[in-house]
Formats: structure tokens, sequence, C-alpha cells
């Protein structure tokens, strides 16, 4: 059942250059050999570990669509969310927790994460996130550099973290493909990625990567270097797909032969993808005027930006962002380490809120992640102090739905509505407030976490027999 | 003309404190112990405490600060930090943090780039930062150099004391600094006190015939003799357990080594040692990955159990870690009063994680007149609209030496521009 639904899901992702229906040909003739280029070489092998049908009730629920419940009920039931209300029915057999005084939210998503190829220990072997060799690398593949021993995902879990976004470095214009994981340990990275869940492309402006070229002696040296840089790969990509359409076109009719293919290019393969729509982009910008320049160049080649990271200066040019539907994936407070970071304010998540723009809190940093329920709890008050009254059943859209749909997995995961899965975090107290702790974590229905149980508390392989292993952090 | 200059200067340096301040009917936590006092008042004249507790009178005269409802603690004081030497991280010309290319080392003092203007003062004070430790981080050799004490206050002269401690790497990033291993880095340390105290025997004679080949610096040698007679701190970075007892050691050699730990990420395994030693500890609590080999047993219960081994805790902020900023200490406080609630953790109680960012960076470093709300004390008060503690509360009045202090910072002005969005009439550059 769980199966074959991923299945479905695996080919409505499939990417327009797969074989579509051939047009009406001549009766009794083979369908025309079309070459396309292979959608999902490393799927996903995650699989749902077991889980209980549990019923969380008498609690206050966040239910991630700005929906607060209180009392508030869930049934988790077959991994997915099976009711959720002020009461619900409670199955014979069920497991039962009285939740009196504790939150339930749903799992917390980050967006922006480098877990697994920036791990701990963050020492050079294990460095890992930066193909640095050329501005544009959109090759290579962020999961190919996961280590699934990072225990950097223990912690993110103890955090209320259930769905993750890792991503490339932004030494590079492009800086490669990032993946969707489940936190949910396996052997591979294959284990953890999230079935289904679209690939993006990392992309990054401002001073990193004239930074890290222009030291060189290379381009880009300048931020127009950026962009002329960046322009020509995008030319080039069109070029890409063009040929592509074309073959298949010609394939689909039978007019091509196999050997009529265009050759493939990795890194233009990633590209044609974001052309086509499949592949979304995530583009760590610091400045509202780039952020600018990029909404441009994005239009010009006819590609969508679907989320600013980092996004310091959002808040200046909240209008456009929310004319253009792309979200801002930012921090509560970081500011000032760099000089494109520095007009950073705190009401910069509620200012973009506020706008009608999609708002979403990323970590971007192993320790952050931990809590970054608390991050929105701090936008949220920066904004309540300028009178906003943003409520916190609201402010949880920052750390799960909005997300989602900077992910483009928000039809399944991300808020605790019926049928979607049981991402599901019992905290001990209110989220938003400093003393409270996750007291479990449901992945996909299944109890990946209890802070009171050593037997439901993850240690990476790296932790093993080390000094601390299995001290709850 | 030279009378009018020091007219001018005597205006300038005068305090504005010779009003009498009245706090009226706060929670006043005091920092001393747990003492929380409900519907508390808190009176400050000339810049000093002069009462607190209950049902005290305000006198005649008195400014009234309205408390009801809100939370009134000493000024926060951040144990360690870069506050007023660095203006923008990776903006090298703005950041006096470090030399890589000097030849000089211990002898480097952070007190001749205070920058009383530098924005993040603002921004930290508003956040209820009242007093900063400021200090150096490793350039190229283990003597980072010395750090000083400031205030956060809107005012000229915000230096309070110089040259208060030597930072001195050891651990990993010692190592790679001395050529590569820890036996370098401690040859470096024990040969930079031997030669202190071969300079304070004689310093005429450490530059002159067979002493020429000393392998440092007259200056940098000069400035360790305080060190090692005790009479500036050597605040020591050091994270591994190993490490930290090494540095623990130094004493039977250095009697009068003022020892003060930053990092120890590894404290907790060797808690009764450094509790022994009577050697209190610079950190935060929320280190909990193993992100180098020698902070592989980094937990957030590392502050809890040296707390509970009886060693003196500050919050600081050091090297970075990990984008934290003074202005955060509530932050990093209240999330260490939450571990105590995680099974098997161990965590502080409320009145110890305001302590770690008041009374406890006071005691670390001598400052005596700070730290508590206590007759006497220097009238570094915060008034907050909440539990100081929590994420969601923040300061509505910050007073230093018994001035209120302005709530304004770049942060707020960048913030009143943009909070209308997009321009009309004219150019948002226009707006105030």
């Amino acid at each position: 059942m769980r199966r074959s639904v991923l299945f479905a899901l695996l080919g409505l992702s499939a990417c327009a250059t797969a074989p579509k229906p051939p047009p009406p040909a001549i009766a009794n003739s083979k369908p025309p050999e079309v070459v396309a280029i292979p959608l999902d070489p490393y799927p996903s092998t995650y699989r749902a570990y077991p889980g209980v049908t549990t019923v969380i009730r008498n609690a206050v629920i966040y239910d991630g669509t700005g929906r607060k419940l209180a009392p508030g009920a869930v049934r988790l039931e077959n991994g997915v969310v099976a009711e959720i209300g002020a009461t619900v029915a409670v199955p014979a057999g069920a497991t039962v927790i009285d939740a009196q005084g504790k939150y339930v939210t749903p799992g917390v998503i980050d967006i922006h994460s480098h877990l697994g190829d920036y791990p701990s220990p963050a020492v050079e072997a294990n460095s890992d996130g930066n193909e640095a060799t050329s501005p544009a690398r959109p090759e290579v593949w962020a999961e190919h550099s996961i280590w699934p021993q990072d225990a950097g995902f223990a912690r993110a879990l103890a955090g209320g973290v259930t769905t993750m976004h890792v991503l490339p470095g932004s030494a590079n214009l492009f800086g490669g493909r990032g993946v969707t994981l489940k936190n949910v340990y396996g052997r591979t990275a294959q284990d953890m990625k999230f079935p289904g869940a679209a690939y993006s492309l990392k992309m990054a402006c401002g001073e990193n990567p004239k930074r890290v070229y222009g030291s060189k002696g290379q381009m880009p040296q300048t931020r127009m270097g950026n962009i002329a840089y960046a322009r020509q790969v995008w030319s080039d990509a069109v070029e890409y797909k063009r040929r592509w359409d074309d073959y298949t076109k010609r394939a689909r009719l039978g007019t091509a032969k196999p050997t009529d293919a265009p050759r493939r290019d990795l890194a233009k393969d990633t590209l044609m993808g974001v052309l086509n729509g499949e592949i979304l982009v995530e583009n760590h910008c610091y400045r509202a005027d780039e952020m600018a320049n990029v909404i441009a160049m994005s239009h010009e080649f006819g590609y969508k930006v679907t989320a600013f990271h980092h996004a310091v200066e959002s808040y200046k040019i909240a209008d456009l962002l929310k004319a253009e539907g792309i979200c801002s994936a930012m921090w509560a407070d970081w500011y000032g380490f760099k000089m494109e970071s520095y007009d950073g304010i705190r009401e910069n998540i509620a200012l973009v809120d506020r706008a009608g723009a999609c708002a979403i809190v990323h970590s971007d940093d192993p320790n952050g992640i931990q809590r970054l329920n608390q991050e929105a709890a701090k936008a949220m008050a920066a904004g309540n102090r300028m009178g906003m009254g943003i409520t916190p059943e609201h402010a949880w859209t920052w750390l799960s739905l909005n997300p989602a749909k900077g992910l483009g997995i928000d039809k399944r995961t991300g808020s605790l509505e019926v049928g979607k899965m049981a991402d599901v975090v019992l905290w001990n107290a209110n989220p938003f407030s400093v003393y409270a702790r996750p007291e479990r974590v449901w992945i996909d229905g299944a109890l990946i976490y209890d802070w009171a149980d050593p037997n439901r508390r993850p240690v990476a392989d790296f932790e093993l027999g080390q000094p601390g292993a299995g001290d709850p952090k | 003309m030279k009378r009018v200059f020091l007219l001018a200067a005597a205006l300038v340096a005068a305090p504005v404190t010779a009003a009498t301040i009245a706090i009226t009917g706060g929670t006043v936590a005091t920092a001393v112990g747990d003492n929380v006092i409900e519907n508390g008042t808190v009176i400050m004249r000339d810049g000093r405490i002069t009462a607190v507790g209950k049902d005290i009178a305000v006198p005649a005269g008195a400014t009234v600060i309205d408390a009801r409802g809100k939370y009134v603690t000493p000024g926060l004081i951040t144990a360690m930090s870069t506050l007023a030497i660095s203006e923008v991280d990776a903006v090298n010309s703005t950041n006096d943090i470090s030399a890589r290319g000097t030849p000089f080392s211990a002898a480097l003092d952070v007190s001749t780039a205070i920058n009383p203007r530098a924005t993040p003062i603002a921004i930290n004070r508003l956040g209820g930062v009242t007093r900063a430790v400021t200090g150096p981080e490793i350039g190229s050799e283990i003597f980072g150099g010395q750090g000083a004490i400031i205030s956060l206050a809107d005012a000229g002269d915000i230096l309070m004391r110089p040259r208060v401690f030597q930072l001195i790497e050891l651990g990993e990033d010692g190592a790679r600094a001395a050529g590569g291993s820890r036996p370098a880095a401690w040859l470096n340390l024990r040969n930079g006190f031997a030669e202190a105290q071969r300079y304070a025997r004689n310093p005429a004679a450490f530059e002159s015939g067979r002493d020429r080949d000393s392998l440092i610096k007259a200056l940098d040698a000069a400035a360790l003799v305080a060190v090692v007679e005790g009479r500036e701190a050597a605040v020591v970075h050091v994270e591994r357990a190993s490490d930290i007892v090494e540095v623990l050691k130094l004493r039977s050699d250095f009697p009068k080594l003022r020892l003060i730990l930053v990092g120890a990420r590894e404290g907790w395994l060797v808690a009764d040692k450094i509790a022994a030693a009577k050697v209190p500890v610079i950190t935060l609590p929320l280190h909990d990955l193993p992100d180098q080999f020698e902070t592989l047993a980094s937990t957030r219960s590392n502050v809890g159990r040296l707390m509970a081994a009886g060693v003196i805790v500050g919050l600081g902020v050091f090297n970075g870690d990990s984008g934290a900023q003074p202005r955060n200490l509530p932050y990093f406080a209240g999330n260490a009063v939450a571990q105590a609630a995680v099974p098997g953790g161990v965590g502080l109680t409320r009145g110890q994680a305001l302590a770690t960012i008041t009374r406890n960076p006071a005691q670390i470093f001598g400052l005596g007149d700070l730290g508590t709300l206590e007759v006497g004390k220097r009238g570094d008060v915060v008034v907050w609209d909440g539990d100081p503690l929590e994420l969601t509360s923040a300061p509505v009045a910050v007073l230093i030496d018994g001035v209120a202090q302005p709530m304004t910072s770049r942060q707020t002005l960048l913030r009143d521009r943009y909070k209308d969005g997009k321009p009309t009439d004219m150019p948002l550059q226009y707006r105030p």
C-alpha cells in the first residue's frame, strides 16, 4: 500500500524529457525509440519504520496551517495523520498519550542545512560541501557528499526536525543539487532521501563567489561578474534544452535515431531541469538589490526562483518578493558577520510575513537547526513589539508549512492535516518558550525519538565508543 | 585656549547621573542567590544603587520608572566578546580581533582599539548587556594578547580596565599556531613564562649579551610578567578534558597564575578537578556537537554539571561561536534551565542561569561593584517586559551607572525606515 503510494509520487515527479505517449502513428508500427535522460538514477531507499496507532490528546496543537487547537487531539495511524480535532476517536489497542500541559506541532522542516556534507567532526577530510573548482558546478549533487554518520542528524532530531534540505555550499554561483531528507538515520544517504521530493539547484550571489574566484584572479571578481557569468551559463542551458526538446520531438515522430540524441552534459541536465520547472532554485542571497538582479535574470531565461536563502534584506523588498511568489528563508537575528549581512534586523521575518510573502526560518548551521522554534519565537516577538499581533500558531507556519512549500512537499508534510505524513513533535511546554524541549518525535508515524528512552535516541557510528556517547545532549 | 578646552572636556565627561532614579513595582531578580523580590523597588543615586527591596519609599524628586508587570535585573555582563574591537567580522579593516602579520603577540593590547561608536555596542545594549569583557582571538602565536573590560554606555569613554587578561591558546588551535603539535604549544607557553620571569629579574639585560637569543620579544616578555605574577588573569582556551587537566597542573610551577578556562566543552568530564583548583570557566551551554576531536564529549549538560561540582561559570562569546551574540545571553542562560527537564540532563535553576550572565562574570573578573542588585553597586539595571530569560522578552529600559540609555540602534533606524514598505513621494533614503 505504502510502497505503491511512493511509486506513484515518484512518477509524478517525472522529468518532461521522459517519453510521453507517442502521437498517433502509423498502425502496426513499433513505438519510436526515444533516448531520455534518466530521471532518478539514485532513487530513495527510505522506508518508514513501523509505528503503532497513537492518539495524543489534551494537548495544545499548532497545526502548521495557522490554526490552534486547545484542547487538541491527533491520531497517527498507518504513517499518516488520521484525524485531528478537539477530540479524536481512539481505536482499540491504540497508544494513548495524555498531553495535558504539553504542545503538539508538525515536525520542523529546515530548508537550509549542510548536515552530512559538512558533518561533525568538521575536519578537512570531511569537508564536502563546496566543489569550489569552477563558479558553475550544477553537475554535483549534495547527496553524494552526505555522510549518514553525522551526529548532527541526531541533535537536529532532538530539536524536533523531521525533514531537512541539504544543500551544497555557496562558494559557487551554481553550487549543485540539493536533496531533501527525512531525518531518519540510514546506512546510506539514499536511505534518508525523502521519496519523490524534487531536487533543488543551489545558487549563490554576492560576496562568496566573487571572493572565492576573484582571489584566484578568475571570473567572477565582482557582482557584475557574478551576473554576467551566470547569464552565460543560463544561455548555454537554454540552447541545450532547445537541442533536447528538438531531438525528443523528432524522435517521437520517428524522424530521429537514438544516435541523434544530443551528447549529455551533466551540468546542463540540472539546469534544464530548472528550465523545465522540475528542479527548484534555492538561491543564497543577502542584499535586496542583488535579489532584484536575480529575479530579472530568472525572467530573462525563463526559470523560477523558489526561495532566497539568508535574505537578510528581504524586508527592503518584501512587496517585490510577494509579487514574484518567492519565499525568503531567514535567520532571526544573525547579522553583521560579513558586509552583505550588515543591514540585518530582527524584524526581517515578521516584515516579510506582514507583506504577505512566504517567510521561512532556516538554520544553515548544525547548532542552530536544533532550535529553529526558538528562532521563530524571537522573530515573532520582534514583530509583535512593532504591534503586528503575530500569534504562535501563525508563526509556526514559518517552521513547517512554508519550508514545505519552498521544497515542493507541502501536499505531503508540513502541517497536521488528515492524510499527510505523521511527522509530529510532542513538546514538554510551549515551543516558543526557551524552557521547552521535544519529548517525542514521530516520522511517518514511527516513534523515532523519545527523550526518556535511550533505545529511542540515535547514536551515530562516529560517536560510538567516544567520550560522552549516548549522553542525552 | 587651554582653559576652554579643559572646560569642554569637563562638560563632556561630567556624568549625567545627578538624578535619583527609582524603579518601582517590578519583579526584581537581584542575582544574589535565587533572590526574587515581588513588587520590589530599586533606588539609584549618583550612579549607585542605594536601596533594593520591598516597601521602600521613593525619595522626593526621584525620576520614577514604573516597572509594574515587568522584571528587573542587573545589567548583563558578557564574560567574553569582541565588542568595540570589531564592526564587521569578515571585513578586516573594521576588525582588530587578531593580527597574523605582526612580530608581537602577548604585548598586543586591545584597549588601544576600543571604539565607543562601534554599532554593535548599541545593538547589544538593547539586549540588556551593560558591560563586556572584550578580548583578542589567536593570531599567529599561542599568546593572543591582552583583553579589557568595557562599559556599553552611550558615552565617550567606555574603557573601564585595560589589560585585564592574557589570552592563551592551547589545544588544537594552539598546537597549529605553535607549529603543529600540543608539545610545541606547551613549550611555547613554558618558554614565554620563563622569559617573563627572566625579564622581571633584569629588564635591562633581556636584550643584551647572551640573552639576545630569546625566542620572544622584550615587549611580549614584559606583558607576560603580569600574568606569571598573577596581576593579569590567564584566560586559557582549551576544550579537551586532557588539555584542561594539563592546564590545571601549571600552577605547580607558576603558583601565582590566575587561571580562567574558556571553551572547556569537555570540562564536565573533569569537573571535580576544575572545582578543586578553583578555576572558573567561560563557555556557552548550547555546544553539543562533536565538531572537533577535542570536543567529542560536548553536551548541553556541561554548564550544569560544572556548576553542580562548584565551578563558577560565566557565559561569553568566544571565537564566533556559531553566530552567537552577547545580546542573546538570556537565550543561552534560559536554555541551560531547559536542560534540567531532559531526563539524564543537568541544567541550572533560573537563579543560577541569571548568575551566569551577571554575577559570575563580575566575580570571575573581579568586578566587585557589578553583577548584582545590591546597595553600593553601580546602577546597571535592566527593566524587561517579561521573564528576562524568555525568547519573547526584551528590555524596555537599560540603565548604566544610573543613566537611562537610548533605546535605539542602527538596526532600529533601519526597521523604522522600512516599516511602512515601499517609497511613495520620495525615495526611502529621505526617511529619517
